[in-house]
């Protein structure tokens, strides 16, 4: 079975395929700070936050990428509201609003003639339907938060060792944090409409956890998490293709069962260092 | 000694209560530090060390009264201090190595994007082999030893170059050779006119200190460490 000849044959599956990577360098970026601070759960949240806003904008005729905007600024809010003014834990905040977000968002596409064909498009994308405007917003995309990841190298490094010394150091954790958050709904934002709410969760967490099991130094963390994310969507495709699988929840099989194919080659190494 | 005129005034609490959101630990805190001065904080668990640590560090607003670090607000010193926490729950997933953690000291000086100086790397490599700890300086840091790991923390101090140096318990896991290079470390600050606050648990190394600052339930007592802890009732 040929593996490149199809990208060569269809002018849809290079589209696919570049979104697909666009997507995973972007969930690299910020999916190696989620997986090194823990952010995983608000991530989650995150993608799903969107649904809701996704929805509404698909019923009032919209863009859906606004709606998903909104979906996570209130997502955002409501998390840091319910931190505020209660003694309930970051978990119990994130589970409220992401429960919430997610039954609002399946009662709004109910309201829909196509519900459940809807509700497939947006958690797993129409990653073969990806057009060259979608990459373009999607390259601009990966662009800031790069750019950002870069200039902020630092602080974020300080936050992700500890919140007290990269205030001490004079950066406002807090500040950061939000930054942070911006980032990963940025990405969310852009990404869902190519790859789905279910695969950018897939492609923030699986590779740079991944990748985390190996890495030593951030930017090796990071470059792996990327490449670990293009090989799930290159071998997601694949399986797409010749097996008319879904093409989406192939590529987020792909980079979990990378991460289980991971984890004994990292007991392995581990056991012939302490041997050797 | 006293307050001898002309030798800068680099901590002084007046009237300074402390605590957490509204729960008072310690109040009314007076007391001044002198530059080239070692404080230690002493008191059982819950007595406020760490809180007063963190006031002065700029981790927790005072509740009442002021505190001047280095004749200006805390937060606004954070650049001439060095703050060494607990560090018992470093993420163990972070892929840094001994030595870019002591890299961290020059973050402040060197902004977001200036490279760091050969010089600079030179005070890193000293402080790492000030700590002997060259050996595993190249090691990622969640695979060192608890011990290892504190003289990895005690570098990043020292690399700091800080005005005033605030450390909350900096003996934990040092087995006897990390003590005595502490020890030799603290001595050195000293003679060098750094300003240096400890909260220990460990009087040998409260006696290191020349003033000390006793926190109990019946209130506080600040004043030269030998008088100071001689008073002490002997609960260890």
């Amino acid at each position: 079975m040929d593996v490149i000849q199809p990208f060569l044959d269809n002018a849809f599956l290079r589209n696919a395929l570049g979104a697909g990577m666009l997507a995973a360098w972007a969930c690299a970026v910020v999916g190696t700070y989620m997986v090194l601070r823990g952010l995983s759960f608000i991530g989650d949240a995150l993608s799903h936050g969107v649904l809701p806003g996704v929805a509404g904008a698909l019923l009032l005729g919209l863009p859906a990428m606004g709606g998903a905007a909104v979906g996570s600024a209130v997502m955002i809010g409501g998390i840091s509201l319910i931190q505020r003014r209660t003694r309930l834990s970051g978990d119990t905040a994130i589970g409220l609003l992401f429960v919430g977000m997610l039954a609002l968002g399946v009662v709004l596409v109910s309201r829909s003639n196509s519900f459940s064909g809807d509700l497939i498009k947006i958690l797993f994308g129409e990653i073969l339907a990806s057009t060259p405007g979608d990459m373009a917003l999607q390259a601009v995309a990966l662009g800031v938060t790069g750019f950002l990841a870069w200039l902020l190298r630092r602080p974020f490094l300080l936050l992700c060792f500890s919140p007290e010394h990269a205030q001490v150091s004079g950066y406002s954790p807090r500040l950061l944090h939000m930054v942070m958050l911006a980032m990963i709904a940025a990405t969310v934002i852009v990404s869902f409409q190519t790859v789905g709410t279910m695969l950018v969760f897939g492609l923030l967490v699986a590779p740079a956890a991944t990748a985390a099991l190996f890495a030593r130094r951030m930017g090796v963390l990071m470059a792996g998490a990327g490449v670990l994310g293009s090989l799930s969507v290159f071998i997601g495709l694949n399986l797409s293709y010749q097996f008319n699988f879904a093409a989406g929840a192939s590529i987020t099989v792909s980079a979990v069962a990378l991460f289980f194919l991971a984890l004994p080659l990292k007991h392995w190494l581990d056991t012939r260092a302490n041997r050797g | 000694m006293g307050d001898t005129p002309g030798k800068t005034i680099v901590l002084e609490a007046v009237g300074l209560s402390i605590g957490h959101e509204k729960k008072t630990v310690v109040e009314g805190l007076d007391f001044r530090l002198e530059a080239g001065a070692t404080l230690a904080l002493v008191g059982g668990n819950g007595s406020g060390k760490t809180t007063l640590l963190r006031t002065v560090a700029g981790l927790l607003p005072p509740l009442a009264g002021t505190v001047r670090v280095l004749g200006t607000t805390p937060s606004a010193a954070t650049r001439r201090l060095a703050w060494l926490g607990q560090f018992q729950n470093t993420n163990p997933l972070l892929p840094l190595r001994a030595r870019d953690v002591v890299r961290m000291a020059f973050y402040p000086d060197r902004g977001l994007w200036h490279r760091l100086k050969a010089e600079d790397e030179q005070v890193i490599d000293d402080a790492l082999q000030y700590f002997e700890a060259v050996a595993f300086a190249k090691k990622p840091i969640s695979e060192l030893s608890g011990g290892q790991r504190q003289r990895v923390y005690l570098a990043y101090v020292l690399a700091r170059r800080a005005d005033l140096i605030l450390m909350d318990e900096p003996l934990s896991n040092l087995d006897n050779g990390g003590m005595e290079l502490y020890g030799r470390a603290l001595e050195r600050l000293q003679r060098e006119g750094t300003t240096v606050v400890v909260a220990t648990h460990n009087l040998e190394d409260a006696a290191a200190c020349n003033k000390a600052l006793v926190l109990g339930p019946d209130g506080w007592q600040f004043g030269e460490g030998h008088e100071v802890l001689r008073n002490l009732p002997h609960h260890h």
